[in-house]
Formats: structure tokens, C-alpha cells, sequence
């Protein structure tokens, strides 16, 4: 499946109330690697999206949520499970690395 | 587009900033169809960092840096290059065939490869600057300028880039001291002059930075004197370190002739390694000049050296 935008509208519904874990993309139109990012994510999201659920959210337009989780430099992958942060990916990483980080998720 | 991995290609181009594309243009020219690795992330090179690009000749009004690359790729498409959005992850660059693994665990074979990976950021090399990475820590101001608005915050060095990035960030921050431990910049006039004219700059000379303080985010520097040797401490929530590059050569370094500093040697001026077959430009060699049209420069050098290598061979 495709990833999602999330915003703070539907924040808690599609990330913090989830039954599964989320990767949230903290992202924004002038980050070159967050675009270079971008794909991998959606091949990931197609590939393993029924175990864990890819969404994005655009820190210029969601400012203030950005700000919520302390993001100081994109892109930042944070995967919440039950609503918390367990693990925060910082930086764009090749495919097999980011695989790598989400194993415990999608295996 | 697929790359058929069963063939021996002429060409395989690793790297994709101005040496790399410019390599791929000249190549695709002269009918080699090259197979140019961008890098799964890293497509583009250091300039996909920058904003606007003003000293690459040919722009009057300059032109920002992914715009550039973007431009580049497309003129290498254009002649039939064949771009792979992938890292090459090993290489066997000694033999008449040399052998390259990628990202995705495919294996392609070329009877000469151009060396084009550039170069990364230099860290100051402190631990607590490796643990507060993307916590405050950043080597990339347009990458992260953004989450520092109204914030108090330095930046190392005191060569163009850090310039460059004090410059960038005061559009965002409320100050920016440029630490440099020597006592005077390195930087070209223009830049120097553009930095010390601006209001939110303030400079440091003589310092350099000692530890990066904070629990889960950088709250404060040390720092030391370089001539008197007193150390100190100041309050700043960001640290762009901005202090220079070192060549990604740790692919090659035991294949090709590398320096102390592991830049990869070439021939004279050309752009033959030690090793037959195979060539390198751009960051990877260049300590000197490392700019973008030198780096192309050296690209399209590779590509006729490559080409002249095939001809002969």
C-alpha cells in the first residue's frame, strides 16, 4: 500500500492510536534527501505495509508537531508503537539500511 | 531502465555530481553507454546541499545547486546514459574485467570504470558530536537551518563553506558565531567580506571547539583558546561544523594509490590510477581546488581518458 500524509487533524487517529507500529517521515519540499528518501519509502510502504504503516508529514506545514517531537534536522523517521517514539531514524539511508533499522517491525 | 548484468559493459560510472555526470556526457557521447551509479541517496553530490551556486561559469545570475545537478543529469540521459539510482557497495578493480556489487546485490561488469564518489564532511572528531548528530549537531546548514530559528547557534571553521553556512543560517537563527582556531579566515574576499558585514555574524578567532554539551540536544561548547590555551564555555543550542571534506575513497583505498589523507593519486594530469582500466576525478582526487567546474573538468578528462583506454585496449 501507498504511504499517507498525516497531519495534525488526523495525527492521533493514524499514528498515535494505531494497532500496528507507524514510521512517521518528518520531511519537506527543499530537502534533498528527503525526496531522495521519498521512494524507498514508498517501495517499503508497498512491500511490507501491512506490518508496519508509512506516513507522512510536512514539517513546513505541520510546524508545530514537528516541533512536538524535538525534529532538528531532516529527514527523520520516528516509529511509534502504541503511541510512543521507539526508535528515531535520522538522516536518509539507502534501502538495505533502512530495512535494517525497521527489522524488528517487518519481519 | 534495466541494466542487463549478464554483459561485460565499456563503462561504469561511480558517482554522480558534476565530475560524474560529466563524465556520463562525454561517455554517452562517445557511445560508450555508460552505467552511471548516482547513489541511492546521495545522487547529485555535495551541491544537492547548497543553495545558490554563483561562481560555475555560464550562469549570470547563478543557479541553485540541485537545479544545476538536475540540469546535468538530464544532459547525460540525453545521450544515453543509463543511470542507476544505487550505491555500489564493493568493488574489483584489478584484472580486464572489473567487477562492482550494488545496493541491491547485482553484480556488473566493465572493461573500465571512472572513480567519482567525491568527497564528505569532515567531523572535528569528537564523540559527543557523533552522539548529538541530527540533535543540534548538523554539517549541512540548508539541510537543517530551518529547526534553528531564533536560536543562538555557531559554526566551525573558517573556509568558504563555513562562510557560506554562517551566512545561510542567519536567516533563520538570531546569532551565529563562527569559531575558527586560527587567526585569520581562509575564506575568499568575497566571502569574508559578505560574513563579517553581517549583523548576526560574530566571530571567534583563535578557538576551537573542545566538547558538545547536552543530555538529548546540544545546550552548550566548550571551548579552548589556541593561543593562550584557557578553555571556556558558552550557551548555543546548534553546532554546524563546516571545517572541510575528506574523499569517500574508502571503496577503493588498497585497490588504487591513495595519500596519506586518502585522496586517490592520478597520473600527472591525467586521470589514470595505478591500476589499467581504471580512472578517477573530481573530489576524490582534488585536495586543491575542489570546486564544481573543476570537478567537471576532470569528469569530462575521465571520460576521454576512458575512451582512449578502450580504443587502445
Amino acid at each position: 500500500m501507498a504511504t499517507e500524509k498525516v497531519t495534525a487533524a488526523n495525527f492521533a487517529d493514524v499514528v498515535l492510536k494505531s494497532s500496528t507500529p507507524v514510521l512517521v517521515d518528518f520531511w519537506a519540499e527543499w530537502c534533498g534527501p528527503c525526496r531522495a528518501v521519498g521512494p524507498i519509502l514508498e517501495e517499503i510502504s508497498n512491500e511490507h505495509g501491512e506490518k508496519i504503516k508509512i506516513v507522512k508529514l510536512n514539517t513546513d506545514e505541520e510546524g508545530s508537531i514537528a516541533m512536538k517531537y524535538g525534529i532538528n534536522s531532516i529527514p527523520t523517521m520516528n516509529v511509534f508503537v502504541g503511541g510512543e517514539v521507539v526508535k528515531s531514524i535520522v538522516g536518509a539511508r539507502p534501502k538495505p539500511a533502512l530495512l535494517k533499522e525497521l527489522s524488528d517491525y517487518i519481519s | 531502465m534495466s541494466v542487463d548484468y549478464n554483459k561485460i559493459h565499456e563503462l561504469v560510472i561511480v558517482g554522480s555530481g558534476p565530475a560524474g555526470y560529466t563524465a556520463a556526457v562525454y561517455a554517452a557521447r562517445a557511445q560508450l553507454e555508460p552505467v552511471v551509479y548516482e547513489g541511492s541517496v546521495t545522487a547529485g553530490g555535495a551541491l544537492m546541499n547548497t543553495t545558490e551556486v554563483e561562481n560555475f561559469p555560464g550562469f549570470e545570475h547563478g543557479i541553485m545547486g540541485p537545479d544545476l545537478m538536475d540540469q546535468m543529469r538530464k544532459q547525460a540521459l540525453r545521450f544515453g546514459a543509463q543511470l542507476v539510482t544505487d550505491d555500489i557497495t564493493e568493488m574489483k578493480l584489478d584484472g580486464e574485467t572489473k567487477v562492482l556489487i550494488d545496493g541491491s546485490g547485482n553484480t556488473i561488469k566493465s572493461r573500465a570504470v571512472v572513480l567519482a564518489m567525491g568527497s564528505a564532511y569532515k567531523e572535528i572528531g569528537l564523540i559527543n558530536e557523533k552522539r548529538l548528530s541530527g540533535r543540534g549537531v548538523s554539517w549541512c546548514a540548508t539541510c537543517d537551518g530551518f529547526f534553528f530559528r531564533d536560536q543562538v547557534i555557531a559554526v566551525v571553521g573558517g573556509g568558504d563553506s563555513a562562510m557560506e553556512e554562517a551566512n545561510f543560517l542567519t536567516k533563520f537563527a538570531s546569532k551565529v558565531v563562527v569559531i575558527h582556531r586560527r587567526e585569520e579566515l581562509r575564506a575568499s574576499k568575497i566571502m569574508a567580506e559578505r560574513a563579517k558585514a553581517n549583523p548576526k555574524i560574530e566571530f571567534l578567532f583563535n578557538t576551537e571547539v573542545i566538547d558538545v554539551l547536552g543530555e538529548d540536544k546540544v545546550t552548550a561548547l566548550k571551548l579552548r583558546n589556541t593561543v593562550t590555551g584557557e578553555e571556556s564555555q558558552k550557551d548555543f543550542t546548534g553546532l554546524f561544523v563546516a571545517i572541510g571534506h575528506l574523499p569517500r575513497s574508502e571503496l577503493v583505498k588498497g585497490q588504487v594509490a591513495t595519500n596519506s589523507e586518502g585522496y586517490v593519486e592520478v597520473e600527472g594530469r591525467s586521470t589514470r590510477t595505478n591500476l589499467k582500466g581504471v580512472f578517477a576525478c573530481g573530489d576524490l582526487v582534488d585536495f586543491t581546488y575542489r570546486q564544481a567546474i573543476t570537478a567537471a573538468g576532470s569528469g569530462c578528462q575521465a571520460a576521454l581518458d576512458a575512451e582512449r583506454f578502450l580504443v587502445g585496449h
